[in-house]
């Protein structure tokens, strides 16, 4: 899944959900008696129509759930998977916990820091790649493992991590 | 070939995903009958009369626990499924609802009928957003089939089913911290008593079920306690599914009775480790347990057997260690994992966990002093049951486990100032010798 470039122009009024969004939201807010509880949904939706969850996103949030924004900013920042900062367009998740380090998860880590150039949490300059450890993934049998925005990609090795680069453009 | 006697029996059928294939199976036939022929007690005592306990990591009886809930409320009832999936080492609830999304389905709506409640979440955790995908499709199969919705297979009882995504945090799997990040809070764990039972979520009677507790549901009602029986051990009743992740040669999941010996599962099903390595310890139960040295791999896995040796069967997540690794750097690891989960809310694990990782960080790069194997249990002794949720016992408990079994290896560590031995260092190593490889380029 390939994302918007992560970049928001200046807006002097306030961002409002697209259409496409918009529904879903709405959609969502019917799943609970109130509307707090869609807050993750709604910065989920927030953060795949923009990329990431610029300021004025998170700002549409708490109005869209009728919460302050400091504490939308609380629960976001509570989370590991909300970008709250621009990501690369493929943002490179690799499991660095127990099951995948056994199988060379660590390696494959390092392998990636010098092919692209990057380390955790940076991304390439021309804003293709960024890199994060990341910790269990629920893959341990299929280690290591390797999520890609919201793609899993499993068993890896050295030749398979080189593959997918170069898919990824 | 079929994987295993119930959940994992037809799972690698072809479409199993869709409702039709789902049916021509078997699926929902008997779930008719039952709400017809059981009353909502009826199938609580038959879930008890099973011995089925919870597959989430405690082992809670499943019959009990609904047998908790109220039943002279006039608030609404909740059932949730918690399919955070969020312990190291476990990965079974994943492919079970990739692949069977609609026996989960017809768990929820037996396990709601029982408690009375009328909606249902499934809690996945952020990662999951494919498998959120297929469910909801499933979901949807099954409300325009009057499976779920305002008349459940024709009958008055009516159920709405819901997935939630969560967003990267390992906290959530614990339940009340669940209940808290589905009402739109930070996932931080709520004080129990009370217990979500009585209540849960928006302060309301709630169920809080594993995937694999409630796929085990159908099966029970439909054939009945002594059938489900059949399998596993007197007070250990059923299957397990067990993910087997490490240098073996064939890691996955796998389904059997409980009280197989571990060796059974490493030895056959796995089909032994990878050439070249040899097993030194096995944490049985997900990361959080404590791990069981070679010498113990005829352990039976139920959890009676997996108490008395001394740890616990948790989520079923079976982690291999090899002779080549190094315990204090694999502690080391774990210990990160807990650092990094801590929700923050209670000091005992917020800073233990932190010392903790300090401690077994400076042990490994051969930095430790004369006192740090002592200071470790100590650290750990005071998260251990002082926490406010168990995260903390499940950061200490695998900490003084290791250092049990494996005590002289942590000495190793101060007198020789480096590790005995240290696969995963020598190949970083090696590799960090190499020349670099080439950039990317666009
Ligand atoms: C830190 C922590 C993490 C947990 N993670 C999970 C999890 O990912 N999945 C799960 O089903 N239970 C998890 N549990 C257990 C739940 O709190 C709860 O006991 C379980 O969901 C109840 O369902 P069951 O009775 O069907 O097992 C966790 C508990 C703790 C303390």
């Amino acid at each position: 899944m390939s994302r918007a470039p992560a970049t928001v122009a200046l807006e002097t009024r306030p961002l409002e959900w697209p259409e496409a969004a918009r529904k879903q939201v709405e959609e969502a807010l019917t799943h609970y008696p109130n509307r707090r509880s869609a807050v993750l949904p709604a910065l989920w939706i927030a953060q795949r129509t923009w990329g990431w969850i610029p300021p004025e996103a998170l700002r549409l949030v708490a109005r869209t759930v009728e919460l302050p924004e400091p504490e939308v900013f609380g629960i976001a920042t509570f989370y590991t998977m909300f970008n709250l900062q621009p990501v690369g367009r493929h943002h490179l998740q690799l499991c660095l916990t127990v099951s995948c380090s056994l199988v060379g998860a660590d390696r494959l880590y390092e392998h990636l820091r010098r092919r692209l150039g990057i380390g955790h949490g940076e991304t390439t300059p021309d804003g293709r790649f960024t890199l994060r450890k990341v910790e269990c993934l629920a893959a341990c049998g299929n280690g290591p493992c390797m999520q890609v925005n919201e793609d899993y990609y499993e068993n890896l090795d050295e030749a398979a991590v080189d593959r997918i680069l170069e898919k990824l453009t | 070939m079929s994987r295993g006697p119930l959940l994992f029996k037809d799972i690698d059928t072809p479409g199993l995903a869709g409702l039709e294939v789902y049916r021509g199976l078997g699926g929902y036939e008997a779930l008719a009958e039952v709400l017809a022929k059981k009353s909502p007690d009826d199938c609580i005592e038959v879930v008890k009369a099973s011995g089925l306990r919870g597959r989430g990591g405690a082992g809670f009886p499943t019959g009990l626990k609904w047998s908790f809930v109220p039943k002279d409320t006039p608030k609404p009832k909740y059932l949730v499924c918690n399919a955070d999936e969020s312990e190291p080492g476990t990965f079974k609830d994943r492919e079970l609802i990739e692949k069977n999304p609609h026996l989960l389905i017809e768990g929820m709506i037996l396990a709601a009928r029982a408690i009375g409640a009328n909606v249902g979440y499934v809690y996945l955790r952020g990662e999951f957003a494919w498998i959120q995908r297929i469910l909801d499709r499933a979901i949807a199969e099954a409300t325009a089939a009057g499976l779920l919705g305002p008349s459940v297979a024709g009958t008055d009882f009516r159920l709405d089913l819901y997935t939630h995504l969560g967003a990267g945090a390992y906290i959530c799997g614990e339940e009340t911290a669940l209940l808290s990040s589905l009402e739109g809070y930070r996932g931080q764990p709520r004080l129990k008593p009370p217990f979500p039972a009585v209540e849960g979520l928006y302060r309301c009677p709630t169920i809080v079920n594993n995937v694999e507790t409630l796929m085990n549901v159908p099966g029970i009602l439909a054939n009945g306690a002594a059938w489900y029986r059949q399998w596993g051990t007197e007070k250990s009743p059923g299957t397990k599914i067990f993910s087997v992740s490490g240098p073996v040669k064939r890691p996955g999941n796998y389904e059997l009775p409980l009280g197989v010996p571990l060796s059974t599962l490493l030895n056959e099903h796995c089909g032994g480790m990878r050439d070249g390595f040899r097993v030194k310890a096995v944490i049985p139960g997900g990361s959080s347990v404590p791990p069981l040295p070679a010498s113990l791999l005829d352990t039976a896995l139920d959890f009676e057997s997996l108490n008395a040796a001394g740890t616990y069967l948790g989520s079923g997540g079976v982690i291999v260690l090899d002779d080549r690794t190094c315990i204090v750097d694999a502690l080391w690891n774990i210990t990160r994992f807990y650092r990094h989960e801590s929700c923050g809310k209670c000091t005992p694990c917020r800073e233990g966990t932190y010392w903790m990782a300090e401690v077994l960080e400076r042990l490994e790069r051969g930095e430790g002093r004369d006192s740090d194997i002592a200071l470790l249990d100590e650290v750990a002794d005071n998260i251990l049951g002082k926490s406010f949720c168990p995260l903390g016992d499940a950061a200490a408990m695998p900490v003084m486990g290791a250092i049990r079994h494996f005590r002289e290896e942590f000495e190793y560590h101060v007198t020789h100032r480096r590790c005995r031995v240290n696969r995963r260092r020598e190949e970083l190593d090696a590799l960090r010798s190499a020349p670099a490889a080439a950039e990317v380029t666009a």
